[in-house]
């Protein structure tokens, strides 16, 4: 086959397994897994950048994937103006200390020589500091949280369209990998490793946590959505006229209607993403970046700023990250804060990236849509392959509804083998970087 | 007088006591990280979920003798039991390191590579684990429950505030004092012992010296699996198995080794009791500990918390990055076993 | 034939050749010694024949036998110890946990013999033999370095750069020692920057430039040589 071919080849593979969940499962079964599918390699594109382009071991996609999926609420839902009422101004208030403790302390840095008098007093005004921002925000939480707790109990978000968020998401993430970055970057690849790991459990335990903002683990239900909702389809005569046309089901028919409207958004914008990532991998700047991965102390030596390159790659990741959580959290049309696992939203990001191709977008895409459609078949498959080996065993065998019952772990099974497998056979990945330009 | 008495019995019974418990089981797992550290150079992801898989072969094992009516009352049967996941753990590291490590190794891969593939093993094992024996909650403790009861405490000194450790906890302590012994006489008295530390202290110099690679690594993987079950099921006893705890703990141990210094076992066991208690006493309420200190109208109103429980993992977290910020590495010197 | 052999030695660390038809020699009870300006070969040269430089050419033998293909270890095995410029100690194990590392590869139990012998040749390591050689002043570590490769029992020392970063009083009293091993009757191969110094102790002297053999003679040849004195000694 011509190299040109291969990869439109690949791709065309790809849609065929989605048609045929389409003709063998149902329609709009294969519609959410190309939905997430598309989801999936705008993550895998954003950690791509990191890893791909830079050589970052960012194991904390789940923090950024998760505050994305905040801006969802933080932007959608519409403002709890009784909280606001009972919260807002103390809330306002501890902003004010926080902002005011963080100015002493960069001053006190600046004024200060390094030493021991430097340290404490910044041990000094990050205690107090502490001690004094929950004088004003203890009861600003409890306030907040105290009203109508059943259905709000948090300040609730701006009440604009849920589409905005995509961006705020991409805003929101990329403000906190620069906050991150200012820490992490730098360390050995190791530590960066575990300090991002770490950086995203306690996003999620705040999200998870702090009621006020997030709702917790109470959850928000019920968001804004930027597509028509099925009931109002199945209501309108434009939409009965073209199903009856089409001889489809009005019940299925609106819900496959909702889910392609989906994908057409999804696709724009990965499609956007891959046109800018294309084009900044191809720039003299991904040069630079790719040659910094290749041989950091020689980069160092030419004159090449490292860290600030890194942290530019680093924020762009992870406001690539940022956009997909929001978009997660858009099609759920709920923010559970439960959900974030880093097996799903880390290390599944991670699979996709090295079997697709690791500094490669379109390998990233693919590694995406397959990595997904493996994570969400595997399943059924593994259920059916356990009812096949036990077939010989009675209906009530302890032994066959163990293996029956535990099936759906086999995809993690799988999805570790996959990992291994390609990175010791494959491990450019599908889609291999292009070199040598 | 019995007022400080009352106050310093409150704060052994809820921050010291499950805290030096806690800390025990960190240090038996940093330990082990700390060991494919110093002699594989790469941070081993799946180190959480050996520790699942250790804990699953002994309660499995548990179950077993329960069935059988085999116990050593008081004690747990899970004690009984721990052999079984120890020679689990330590044949499921042989076998990842002859399946999928030691080509990397050979190869000279850089560490990092290492790393990514021990989250395919990682996440390879959390499938194998929860295939075998579900995501759920169990409970891996039997026996006797207390070494010393509050009531009884109470009795014989006549202080208000009880004192009760569970049998488990001091289990955990005293298998881990067996442990680390243990593993620093055979570093520091035996030749194989003194052949890993030549290794990890300077690799090109060790080979000269005639020592054998690929047996370095076989006791590394091999201590390291023992040492994941056996922190594994001490934990389980003390608290309860769940697959998904073993890989959260997988970042207070992290912060264990590299609060350390990466690669040296005793920094290892002093990082985990300190990250162990700091997580502890930052998340205790201290109003009733200051009311019995402080005169009654500086009583506190609130409950003196400074974070709430939730925010256990945080706070080994902030410790790491605070280390990783001021002391790279680690408050004894890292990278290499002493 | 030499005891030790190294023949029109030719090669590199994969990339350009560094040495080139390169011929070294060392005898029993006799010190040789390897000089030359810097980027000459000298270190490479002296891996050649440890086996941590792969030959694209040349031979080397020892006692008679070619050990061209064998690895460093298997060379330790053969008799030859090897003291490394850097990184040639234990930093964190003590001077007598050096020592017994030097010993690893033999029969254990056959090394008390040894270290005495190396705490005669080296007193200080005897004082010091419980403290981690990281805390040790540079001439001790250089001590502690040669007497580990010393526990092998080598029939062949060889030494890179040994005297490198060390005082000029260290540097004497590290010659007066090598002296004293050369006294014991094992054939000693040094790489040094102190030519004329080395070239002293030396019964025979190398000077190579860009990889290949310039001036083979003895030490002392050497030294009242004009035409080496004013390119190689400075004068």
């Amino acid at each position: 086959m011509r190299p040109g071919l291969r990869n439109p080849a690949l791709f065309a593979v790809m849609a065929l397994l989605l048609m045929a969940v389409g003709f063998g499962q149902s329609w709009v079964v294969s519609l959410s897994i190309l939905n997430l599918c598309l989801i999936s390699a705008i993550m895998a594109l954003g950690l791509n950048m990191q890893w791909g382009y830079a050589g970052l071991l960012n194991v904390g996609v789940m923090g950024f994937a998760a505050l994305g999926g905040l801006a969802g609420v933080l932007v959608s839902q519409s403002p709890v103006t009784d909280a606001w009422a009972a919260g807002g101004e103390s809330l306002g208030f501890a902003l004010a200390v926080l902002a005011g403790v963080v100015v002493a302390i960069v001053l006190a840095r600046r004024l200060l020589r390094k030493g021991p008098l430097r340290t404490a007093a910044t041990v000094l005004l990050v205690v107090g500091g502490f001690f004094l921002i929950r004088i004003f925000f203890d009861p600003a939480v409890d306030a907040i949280e105290d009203v109508d707790s059943a259905r709000t109990g948090y300040l609730g978000g701006a009440g604009l369209p849920i589409i905005l968020s995509w961006a705020v998401g991409g805003l929101l993430a990329a403000g906190a990998a620069w906050l991150i970055g200012k820490v992490a970057l730098g360390l050995r690849a190791d530590y960066f490793a575990i300090a991002t790991l770490g950086i995203a459990e306690i996003v999620i335990t705040v999200i998870k946590n702090e009621d006020w903002l997030s709702r917790g683990v109470k959850n928000v239900t019920g968001l804004d959505r930027p597509v028509p909702y099925e009931i109002d389809l199945q209501a309108s005569p434009w939409f009965l006229d073209l199903v009856h046309w089409l001889g489809a089901d009005p019940i299925a028919g609106a819900s496959i209607f909702v889910k392609l409207c989906y994908a057409v958004l999804f696709a724009l914008v990965l499609m956007a993403i891959v046109w800018l990532a294309e084009r900044a991998l191809n720039s003299p700047w991904g040069r630079m970046m790719r040659a910094i991965r290749d041989n950091e102390d020689a980069a160092a030596a030419m004159g090449k700023d490292v860290t600030r390159r890194h942290m530019q790659i680093f924020v762009l990741g992870a406001a690539v990250m940022g956009i997909a959580g929001a978009m997660l959290t858009t099609l759920d049309g709920q923010f559970t804060p439960g959900s974030y696992q880093p097996l799903r939203f880390t290390f599944l990001i991670w699979v996709m990236v090295i079997v697709g191709g690791s500094g490669n977008n379109w390998g990233a895409v693919l590694g995406g849509f397959l990595v997904w459609f493996l994570w969400v078949e595997a399943e059924p498959a593994a259920f059916w392959l356990m009812d096949a080996i036990t077939a010989g065993l009675d209906e009530g065998h302890p032994l066959r509804s163990h293996l029956l019952d535990s099936a759906a772990y086999m995809r993690l099974i799988v999805m570790g083998l996959i990992l291994l497998v390609v990175l010791r056979f494959s491990p450019r990945g599908i889609i291999p970087e292009r070199r040598g330009r | 007088m019995s007022d400080v008495a009352n106050a310093l019995v409150l704060l052994t019974n809820f921050v010291i006591v499950p805290g030096v418990a806690y800390g025990s089981q960190l240090a038996l797992g940093a330990l082990g990280v700390t060991l494919v550290f110093g002699i594989l150079r790469f941070a081993n992801f799946s180190h959480g979920d050996v520790m699942a898989f250790g804990t699953m072969v002994v309660l499995l094992t548990t179950w077993w003798f329960q069935g059988m009516d085999v116990g050593i009352a008081p004690l747990p049967t899970a004690l009984l039991a721990l052999p079984f996941g120890i020679v689990a753990a330590a044949a499921f590291n042989l076998s990842a390191d002859r399946l999928v490590f030691r080509f990397y190794r050979r190869r000279k891969s850089p560490p990092v590579i290492l790393l990514i593939a021990s989250i395919g093993v990682m996440f390879a094992l959390q499938g194998i684990v929860r295939f075998i024996i579900g995501p759920d909650d169990r409970r891996l403790a039997d026996g006797a429950r207390f070494l010393i009861k509050a009531s009884e405490f109470k009795e014989a000194t006549g202080l208000k505030e009880g004192l009760a450790i569970k049998l488990s906890q001091g289990l955990t302590v005293a298998v881990t004092a067996i442990a680390v012994t243990a593993l620093f006489w055979f570093l520091h008295r035996t030749r194989a012992g003194k052949a890993m530390r030549a290794y990890s202290d300077n690799e090109d110099l060790a080979l000269l010296s005639g020592v054998n690679p690929d047996r370095v690594v076989f006791y590394a993987w091999l201590i390291a699996g023992t040492l994941a079950a056996v922190a594994g099921t001490m934990y389980g006893i003390d608290k309860s198995f769940k697959p998904f705890t073993y890989f959260q703990i997988l970042l207070p141990i992290f912060a264990a080794a590299i609060l350390g210094g990466i690669g040296n076992p005793l920094g290892a066991v002093a990082g985990g009791f300190i990250v162990a208690l700091s997580e502890t006493a930052v998340t205790y309420a201290y109003k009733k500990f200051l009311r019995y200190l402080v005169p009654e109208s500086w009583e506190p109103s609130g409950l003196m918390q400074l974070l709430s429980t939730d925010y256990k993992l945080a706070i080994s977290f902030l410790i790491l990055v605070v280390v990783l910020l001021v002391r790279p590495t680690g408050i004894f010197r890292g990278r290499v076993l002493t | 034939m030499s005891f030790l052999a190294g023949a029109g030695m030719t090669g590199g660390y994969g990339g350009p050749d560094i040495i080139r038809g390169c011929t070294i020699e060392a005898e029993p009870g006799r010190v040789a010694v390897i000089v030359g300006p810097n980027g000459a070969g000298k270190s490479t040269a002296m891996k050649a024949i440890f086996g941590m430089v792969q030959l694209r050419e040349g031979t080397v033998e020892l006692d008679g036998e070619d050990i061209t293909r064998l690895s460093p270890q298997e060379r330790v095995r053969k008799g030859m110890g090897f003291v490394p410029q850097e990184r040639n100690v234990f930093t964190t194990m003590t001077v007598q946990e050096n020592l017994e590392m030097g010993a690893y590869i033999r029969e254990a139990g056959a090394a008390a013999d040894t270290m005495a012998q190396v705490f005669d040749l080296f007193p200080i390591l005897k004082e010091r033999r419980r403290q981690i050689a990281g805390e040790l002043s540079g001439g001790q570590r250089q001590q502690v370095a040669i007497g580990r490769a010393l526990m092998t029992e080598p029939r062949l020392l060889m030494l890179d750069e040994p005297t490198a970063g060390v005082s000029p009083v260290v540097m004497d009293d590290l010659f007066d020692r090598i002296l004293e091993i050369r006294a014991t009757g094992i054939a000693i191969l040094m790489v040094e920057q102190n030519a004329a110094q080395a070239l002293s102790i030396a019964d025979r002297g190398y000077v190579l430039v860009t990889g290949e053999n310039r001036y083979t003679d003895t030490g002392e040849a050497l030294l009242s040589d004009p035409e080496v004195r004013r390119s190689f000694l400075g004068g």
